[in-house]
């Protein structure tokens, strides 16, 4: 039997400020997780990857995450994810300083 | 110290005019990310966790006032208020925006600066000994051979494409302070009957596959350095293993093709380099070493020391552990920790960045160094003024006595920023150091040096760590392992795998089990961490750590 699909978000770096980007389903670049469209379907996934690495003057390095969805929006199943989320743990800085 | 020349200043304007433009394409479309990638790294940027970094090259290590003061500028103006000092002797900037780098490029620019091959499979910036030109113990100041290769490597055209990146470190002195053996290529100034003339090591590096360097060439002279350094890149350029980017380093290469094979090959490439040097090099060589001339030290009374070290305990704790012996009467290394006890080691902010540099015009002869070990030096200070020096630096949080002592850690960035990260190493660093700190216990343990990498890159060069803490990831969870027995210096090793990993809550507990084995099995105080390691190998750590399989942890008598 294939292997469950562990369901997506589409994210990347902004070019302009380098910072954390995800996709929303309304195809805007947003800086929060929780506004982040979480793909459930691999072929959607694969699609939404190609439309989002076509926008080179928008984004950079942009890749597909894992994200368990919670009624919280998507939740990150690695701890980098989790820290791309949130920002640097020295410092106030990056998303959490953002709100 | 070495100022810019025409050509520097002209040279570097022109990168920087070039970069801005090349910025502009990218963000207007004309470039891809593709294309604008490699221009970017060329000038230090990278693009990292959470943000850009501007890696900005410090050459040996050595800047003065007006340079730590424009760095200061550049964190307060185009970052968070802080910069991050690394163990290759450069700064990092976290936060910049694209395009707000050409700008930083320039404002590096109008004091000597730049960002220029510290990225890249070029040779990158020269690192040297951070007590170059002032310590006791060296035979000769490094800096100046370490300008002659910067100058020399900087757009050298063989050698824009190389297999992979190239570290060269120089050291004046038989003590290593500058990590020598583990660098691509190591020189060490020595004198052979009144001459001066370089020791050669090649092949040293850390990283995935940990090697020590080996001893290329005993005594190179003076007009063959040049031509011998540029013989040895020239081998591995053609030799180096484009095919695998993990086999690409010349320790593979000298790995491989054993270091004997490697010397034919160089003497051979060498009398083709040779013919091609016309001597001046040579005379490069004077007008930089006279740019080294050491300032004019004054001959004062040192009671003022005496008296603060006699009465003020504060200050003779700092004076004993962040002091060093200097080459002239009367005067003192001093090193300023940058690793406060739960902060973040290498971390400076804008404003302590000024107070550093304003110490270094009043009562340094305007110098500064970085040193591997990501902490600042003021290499030229009169003894008298130490406890007023003091003073300062206890007001802005940098008077931390703490060198080579247990929180005295090297840490790299590790997952708080650095995309290749495959674990953090920063709160690690923090929670031993402040851990240690409330045992009040670090005098007591005495020299000891941790260092902490956040992948197998090893950029906080755990493999040479008295102890080296590795942070990896195991199955989705933040592990770190721990190594014992490395050593940085002249008698260079590679530390030994404790055995398993520790999660991350863990490690702390198994930090002080490790010095715990270490107080219970040293001879006395005078016995090092590293000497008891050596004596007894790894099994009393290994059963403090693990405990148990093999008996009761003992007490030594």
């Amino acid at each position: 039997m294939p292997k469950a699909f562990t369901p997506k978000v589409v994210t990347a770096n902004a070019l302009l400020e380098g910072d954390v980007i995800y996709l929303a389903s309304d195809d805007r670049w947003v800086r929060r997780l929780d506004e982040a469209e979480i793909i459930t379907d691999e072929a959607i996934a694969q699609l939404r990857l190609l439309d989002a690495q076509a926008r080179a003057s928008e984004a950079v390095g942009v890749y597909l995450a894992d994200m368990a969805p919670t009624e919280d929006g998507p939740q990150p199943t690695h701890f980098r994810e989790e820290f791309r989320a949130t920002g640097p743990s020295n410092y106030h800085h990056g998303k959490q300083a953002a709100g | 110290m070495y100022s810019y020349t025409e050509f520097d200043t002209a040279f570097v304007a022109e990168r920087n005019r070039q970069f801005r433009q090349q910025v502009k394409r990218r963000i207007s479309g004309a470039l891809t990310e593709d294309e604008f990638k490699p221009l970017r790294l060329m000038n230090g940027l990278y693009l990292q966790l959470h943000a850009y970094m501007l890696r900005v090259a410090i050459p040996y290590g050595t800047l003065n006032g007006a340079q730590m003061d424009q760095l200061a500028l550049l964190a307060e103006k185009w970052d968070k208020g802080y910069g991050h000092f690394t163990t290759r002797q450069n700064i990092q900037y976290n936060w910049p925006e694209l395009r707000d780098v050409p700008d930083m490029l320039d404002a590096l620019a109008e004091v000597g600066m730049h960002a220029i091959q510290t990225s890249g499979n070029t040779i990158r910036n020269v690192t040297a000994d951070h007590f170059a030109g002032a310590a006791a113990d060296e035979v000769a100041d490094p800096r100046p051979v370490a300008e002659l290769l910067r100058q020399w490597s900087t757009d050298h055209p063989e050698f824009q494409f190389l297999p992979r990146k190239f570290k060269i470190a120089v050291t004046g002195a038989e003590n290593d302070r500058a990590v020598i053996k583990a660098h691509d290529i190591g020189i060490q100034v020595v004198e052979h009957d009144g001459e001066i003339g370089y020791r050669v090591l090649v092949g040293g590096g850390l990283g995935r596959t940990p090697m020590i360097g080996k001893e290329l060439a005993p005594f190179v002279p003076q007009e063959d350095l040049l031509p011998y350094v540029e013989a040895v890149v020239s081998v591995w350029n053609l030799l180096g293993r484009r095919d695998n980017k993990y086999k690409a380093r010349i320790k593979i290469t000298v790995h491989e093709h054993g270091i004997d094979e490697i010397r034919e090959r160089v003497a051979s490439r060498f009398a083709e380099t040779k013919a091609a040097f016309n001597g001046a090099d040579l005379a490069l060589f004077d007008e930089i070493a006279a740019q080294f001339a050491p300032p004019a030290f004054r001959n004062a009374p040192t009671e003022a020391f005496d008296t603060a070290y006699e009465a003020d305990p504060v200050f003779r704790a700092w004076a004993d552990s962040n002091l060093t012996a200097h080459k002239a009467g009367g005067y003192a290394i001093a090193q300023i920790s940058l690793k406060a006890h739960g902060e973040t080691p290498g971390d400076a902010t804008a404003e302590q960045m000024r107070v550093m540099a304003d110490l270094a015009r009043r009562f340094g002869h305007d110098e500064l160094r970085i040193t591997h070990e990501q902490n600042v030096v003021l290499p030229h200070v009169h003894k008298s003024d130490l406890p007023q020096i003091h003073k300062i630096l206890k007001a802005h949080g940098l008077a931390t006595a703490n060198i080579g002592m247990i929180s005295d850690i090297i840490a790299c960035p590790g997952m708080d920023y650095c995309a290749l990260a495959t674990a953090r190493s920063i709160p690690i660093a923090q929670e031993i150091a402040t851990r240690f700190d409330e045992l009040k216990i670090e005098n007591e343990i005495g020299e000891l040096k941790i260092k902490i990498s956040g992948c197998i890159n090893a950029c906080g060069h755990h493999h040479v760590g008295h102890i080296g803490i590795l942070g990896l990831d195991r199955a989705g969870v933040e592990n770190y392992q721990i190594t014992l027995g490395g050593d940085a210096t002249e008698t260079a090793s590679l530390g030994e795998r404790t055995g398993p990993g520790f999660p991350a809550e863990e490690v702390v507990p198994a930090i002080e089990r490790i010095v715990g084995a270490y107080m219970d099995h040293r001879e006395g105080p005078e016995e090092s961490f590293l000497q008891t390691y050596r004596r007894l190998g790894m099994a009393p750590f290994k059963l403090a750590l693990y405990g148990e399989d093999t008996g009761k942890r003992s007490r030594a008598a």
